[in-house]
């Protein structure tokens, strides 16, 4: 009988709290996306010209790669909360507001493209000189090396950093959320922190964790089936 | 077909080839040979432009390398197929992507590619491997997908970069008849660089030998081998322990000689005894030369060299360090130079005489 009772109100609690918790986790899941998908692009067209102008790269130009290294280096270097606030001006130009997830998407998206960058360089790296020796031995030119062979013989790689980026990024929105963002991470700190409701911190917890582990595999899945 | 004249270049103040001089007729393989590090690879990169170069000249097809724009350099790479020590396939494609690469990149009509591919796997001898993924191939079966790949565009020239140098001997051998097979069937001009004497002996009509970025020798493969010169000879032969006291001799002969007994009847009409120190009968080419080391008493000397002039024969006298006294050295035998003049290299003359 007591056994019913306890559960009776941890099912009513759960009701009480569900609408908040739903709109955190969708918000959070909008921004992990959104900045997920445009850091990508933003970091991707940033490792092309990394790649392009490396001094083993394809058209070697290792003054331009330097700016760009050195820009890239200053950007990851900034504690990404300073950041955020930094960039508030920036995102209230942009999009009229610094309120709301929309306006989070902006500085998560300024904080991981040279993340994105680097990581996508990196994969270009790894790619096989050699192949893409083979590439220019037969004609192919710089714009068909880097789409018929880096982007193809890089592809798992990418895939599997993606997950490293989305999940950087989810640590990171838990952080914009608490300066206007909204998301699981303001819900953690709102509820569980300045009102004591320990419950609600530890689903919110509880909810990244599903999301973190659920981005890995997915990432490892696709890895498999690519490579 | 590829002229190059004073060729230099230059990493920064290092200087990696110094001077090169060589000229490539059509139809020719031409091997390129060097321990690691002489700068043959970077000098058949010179070849195609991979590499640039800052002092002399080279031309392929009578357009100066260093002279072409971007799309005259990526044409000009079209007419050169490339294999590589590392076959440099891409490991994500199957065998009939890698072939079909080069003519996706130059847009051939969609509908010519898979005959075209199809008679490249033929050719190499993969027809069954066509959906194979690269990474499931052998070393042997990569580097005939890699060379099917260099064929694809239908190149007059064909630049081997240590193509057998990950392979097992069994494999140099059959990916070596390839090769051999395609320079006679499309008479297509072989550019060969490697460090193995084998690939040398078996497929190359002229050879120059590259140390320290500078040109040692230059020549008729078999030449080469039957009379090297100093720097060449220590490449080429395993050390033999001479016998001290007495001379040894190193007598060279084509396969016309070594079947008659030269040697036993040399014995028998001076009436000398030897002792044999060393020998090995080697194939050059489509043919099988032999030479043989022995060693003979001082005071036979003389009559023996007599005797080997008579028949014609060509020698050498190794002191005892292994090295030739020069001056005991006799030209080639008329007989054998005639015979090396018939064969192969008979392409070449020809070609140099045409250019």
């Amino acid at each position: 009988m007591e056994q019913q009772t306890w559960f009776a109100a941890w099912v009513e609690r759960i009701e009480y709290i569900w609408p908040e918790f739903w709109t955190a986790t969708v918000e959070t899941v909008y921004m992990v996306a959104m900045s997920t998908v445009l850091s990508l692009a933003l970091g991707f067209i940033l490792a092309v010209y990394m790649i392009l102008t490396h001094p083993q790269g394809i058209r070697p130009r290792p003054r331009v790669y330097h700016v760009l290294d050195v820009a890239v280096n200053l950007i990851r270097s900034f504690p990404f909360l300073i950041l955020l606030i930094a960039l508030l001006p920036f995102t209230r130009l942009v999009l009229g507001t610094t309120i709301g997830s929309s306006a989070a998407v902006i500085p998560l998206t300024i904080a991981a493209a040279p993340f994105a960058g680097r990581i996508i360089e990196g994969c270009f790296l790894e790619v096989d000189k050699g192949v893409v020796e083979a590439a220019r031995s037969f004609g192919a030119s710089d714009m068909q090396i880097i789409w018929r062979v880096l982007v193809p013989e890089a592809l798992p790689a990418i895939v599997l950093n993606i997950a490293v980026l989305a999940i950087t990024l989810l640590g990171y929105s838990a952080m914009a959320g608490t300066v206007g963002g909204g998301g699981l991470g303001d819900l953690a700190v709102k509820y569980g922190y300045y009102r004591f409701q320990g419950d609600v911190m530890f689903y919110s917890v509880v909810v990244l964790l599903v999301m973190v582990q659920a981005m890995q595999s997915l990432s490892s899945f696709v890895y498999k089936r690519l490579r | 077909m590829i002229s190059v004249t004073g060729l230099s270049k230059y990493y920064g103040d290092h200087l990696v080839l110094d001077n090169i001089n060589m000229t490539v007729v059509k139809g020719e393989v031409f091997g390129i040979v060097g321990h690691s590090g002489a700068g043959k690879s970077t000098l058949l990169r010179c070849l195609n432009g991979l590499e640039s170069y800052q002092d002399g000249s080279v031309r392929i097809a009578g357009r100066e390398v260093r002279d072409l724009d971007r799309p005259g350099l990526l044409d000009l790479r079209r007419g050169m197929g490339m294999i590589f020590q590392t076959f440099n396939l891409m490991n994500r494609k199957d065998v009939f992507e890698n072939v079909a690469f080069p003519l996706r990149v130059w847009k051939t009509p969609a509908r010519d590619i898979e005959p075209r591919v199809m008679e490249l796997l033929d050719l190499v001898g993969l027809t069954d491997k066509r959906n194979a993924r690269v990474q499931n191939l052998s070393g042997g079966q990569k580097q005939r997908v890699g060379i099917a790949r260099a064929l694809a565009l239908g190149p007059e020239i064909l630049l081997c970069d240590e193509a057998t140098s990950a392979l097992d001997p069994k494999t140099t051998t059959s990916i070596l008849e390839l090769l051999e097979n395609i320079n006679q069937r499309l008479n297509i001009t072989m550019i060969v660089v490697t460090h193995q004497m084998e690939v040398v002996k078996r497929l190359c009509h002229r050879m120059l030998l590259l140390d320290g970025g500078v040109s040692q020798v230059l020549g008729v493969t078999e030449e080469l081998f039957l009379l090297p010169p100093e720097n060449f000879r220590k490449l080429i032969e395993e050390e033999y322990t001479l016998i001290p006291g007495g001379v040894n001799v190193r007598l060279m002969f084509p396969r016309e000689i070594s079947q008659d007994a030269v040697i036993t009847r040399m014995a028998r009409e001076l009436d000398i005894d030897f002792s044999i120190v060393g020998g090995k009968l080697e194939r050059y080419l489509d043919d099988v030369f032999g030479f043989l080391i022995i060693n003979i008493p001082v005071a036979s000397l003389p009559a023996v060299r007599d005797y080997l002039s008579r028949i014609d024969m060509h020698y050498q006298i190794l002191d005892g360090s292994g090295a030739t006294e020069r001056q005991h050295e006799r030209a080639p035998g008329a007989a054998i130079m005639e015979g090396i003049r018939t064969r192969k290299s008979a392409i070449i003359r020809k070609g140099l005489g045409r250019e």
